[in-house]
């Protein structure tokens, strides 16, 4: 203290008309451990429960997950039987996502642990039970950029995000793949969890690989991490690309594509620069291997590719069709691999990908996507989420959101699936607005929104068979039949959100 | 009339078990993924192809993985044909 003695009286002037302390060196300590070694005890290092204890997590307060592993999760599973086993009562769960492998919320449902749920979609039993009346408080469904626009504008306030990674440092830099030989999962982006990491007021990062820091690049900085907890596993890799996001074989799947393929060719938006997506569902993935051909006879170049990226996808990028990919989410294994070692493979959240109040969202500058669903009525209104037997067995996904943005929306549906038809004359439930949709392909014809008749001139130019939507549904009538009334009941177990944050349906119980 | 099968559990097909019934008419019990929306029709093809066909008293297990009406047709037929003996594709 020597050095500053002779203006001591100023320092301590200054110090008082600041409000401030005067330095003291007595402050300062040196620690002198190996840091290899220092990074062992972190502070940031717990287990489950002391990260959950030192988190403040009280009942009644909101916990988040996302569902980047898909079928093969086990953080939510997982951490919500802690919180349960820990004694937490009446919390509220918002998801990305929920699959078939969370069916044990049930029991945690019932016993109170968790009391209202906020997702993008439900599968398998939980999202049988649920569409039965098994919760008073009706689940909260938002597609993937509306729940970045509601975290970001705090109407969904997250007090502890739990984030499964497949490689963190003790300080919490982490991403959802490992450059370790340790490496036990990978599931690509973790663009859902961006969000919660970003906005939650606590963050608990779980890993099945915990590697020296600094583990970068990263997907979640440190900064936004509060607590580490090494896991044996966060979820299985192989299962990630199940369920709506297989690979198709089903010759009618095959036939859909390529006419998706032909509708994207001649739609008038197929020309070098443009932009694509598509969502989950066999024949949307596959439309991507059918459009490939036609990019190299006419040397055509996409700008970027968007979504669900998928191997297909990266393909392209490799071959040198796509410029860039822009992933939310890895579809499968070889994209997360991609999205690993390629730079020009870019990680993005959800509200970079799809939020309607970010400017700089992707769909917004997205020209074509291809989605997939349940239902179409003649309005072109889409169903994806709740089957046409009542019962919730799907996902929004970014499927409003991008039909929203895009130049062209196609959607892919079969005429029929089994006796179900996909085109009808009022959908289930409202998940897409028939103003936001453009084309629905059928393997018996292509109906256009006559809000868009240039696009239905240019098909019918190229010689594909565009028919009117109300023929497609009389076909499908004539086939199967008028399907009696489902028998709902008065309880409303679901709301539907618009990306805009209003309502804009209700999904009520089922009585069968 | 024996015990005689027809069908598939594959999606879009049906499969029909005819048995000798205990009691008088068509006992009809239907199982099906798609039993709120067409179960009465499904019934009602089956009792009218069973009864173009002359059987009158019998069992039916139908288990349903949404076939069309066609479909329900031609498995309760060649069910019925094998149960009976009888084969009505034979002239």
């Amino acid at each position: 203290m020597n050095a500053t003695l002779d203006r001591k009286d100023l320092i301590a002037a200054e110090a008082q008309k600041m409000g401030k302390a005067v330095f003291d060196e007595n402050n300062l300590t040196k620690d002198a451990t190996v840091k290899r070694e220092a990074q062992k005890t972190s502070p940031k290092l717990a287990t489950l429960e002391e990260a959950i204890r030192r988190s403040g997590l009280q009942d009644g307060m909101t916990i988040s997950f996302h569902h980047h592993f898909r079928g093969g999760d086990r953080v939510v599973n997982l951490v919500v039987d802690k919180l349960a086993e820990m004694g937490f009562k009446n919390l509220s769960l918002a998801a990305s996502s929920l699959q078939d492998v969370h069916a044990p919320l049930i029991e945690h449902i019932k016993s109170g642990v968790i009391t209202s749920i906020s997702t993008s979609g439900l599968r398998g039993k939980l999202a049988d039970e649920i569409s039965r009346g098994l919760m008073d408080v009706p689940v909260v469904f938002r597609s993937h950029g509306g729940r970045g626009s509601a975290i970001a504008s705090g109407e969904l306030h997250i007090d502890v995000a739990f984030i499964g990674a497949s490689s963190s440092d003790p300080l919490g830099n982490a991403c959802g793949f490992s450059r370790s030989e340790n490496a036990k999962s990978i599931c690509g982006s973790l663009g859902y969890a961006l969000p919660d990491a970003q906005y939650a007021d606590k963050v608990v990062i779980l890993t099945d690989d915990l590697v020296p820091y600094p583990n970068t690049p990263n997907a979640i900085s440190e900064r936004n991490v509060d607590f580490v907890v090494e896991v044996e596993s966060v979820g299985d890799s192989s299962k990630i690309a199940s369920g709506a996001i297989r690979d198709t074989k089903n010759p009618r799947d095959i036939l859909l594509a390529q006419q998706a393929a032909k509708v994207i060719v001649n739609s008038g938006y197929f020309n070098d620069g443009f932009s694509i997506q598509t969502g989950s569902g066999g024949a949307s993935l596959a439309a991507v291997k059918y459009i490939r051909q036609s990019m190299i006879d006419k040397g055509i170049k996409a700008s970027f590719a968007l979504g669900g990226i998928t191997a297909h996808m990266v393909k392209l990028h490799e071959e040198g069709l796509i410029d860039r990919l822009i992933d939310v989410q890895s579809f499968d294994r070889v994209a997360a691999e991609s999205l690993m070692n390629d730079p020009k493979h870019k990680e993005v959240s959800a509200n970079e990908y799809a939020s309607a109040d970010e400017p700089g969202s992707a769909t917004h500058y997205l020209d074509i996507v291809i989605l997939s669903a349940l239902e179409v009525d003649t309005d072109f209104n889409v169903n994806v989420l709740v089957g046409s037997d009542g019962i919730i067995r799907g996902a929004i996904g970014g499927h409003p959101d991008t039909a929203a943005d895009s130049a062209l929306s196609i959607i892919v549906c079969p005429l029929l699936r089994g006796r179900i038809p996909c085109v009808v004359d009022k959908v289930t439930t409202l998940i897409t607005p028939g103003k936001s949709v453009d084309v629905v392909v059928t393997e018996y014809g292509i109906a256009v929104n006559p809000a868009r008749p240039e696009v239905a001139e240019r098909l019918k130019k190229a010689g594909l068979k565009v028919v009117d939507i109300e023929w497609l549904k009389e076909r499908a009538h004539k086939v199967i039949g008028q399907p009696a009334a489902l028998p709902f009941g008065d309880k409303v177990v679901g709301v539907v959100m618009n990306r805009d944050g209003s309502v804009m349906d209700v999904i009520k119980n089922i009585n069968a | 009339m024996k015990e005689a099968y027809a069908g598939t559990l594959e999606s879009g097909d049906i499969m029909i078990q005819i048995e000798p019934a205990e009691t008088q008419g068509l006992t009809i019990e239907l199982n099906s993924t798609v039993m709120y929306q067409f179960g009465e029709q499904i019934r009602n093809v089956i009792t009218e192809t069973l009864t173009d066909l002359g059987v009158t008293d019998a069992l039916v297990k139908a288990t349903d993985k949404g076939a069309l009406d066609c479909t329900i047709r031609a498995r309760v037929t060649a069910a019925a044909v094998r149960a009976t003996g009888k084969d009505v594709w034979a002239d």
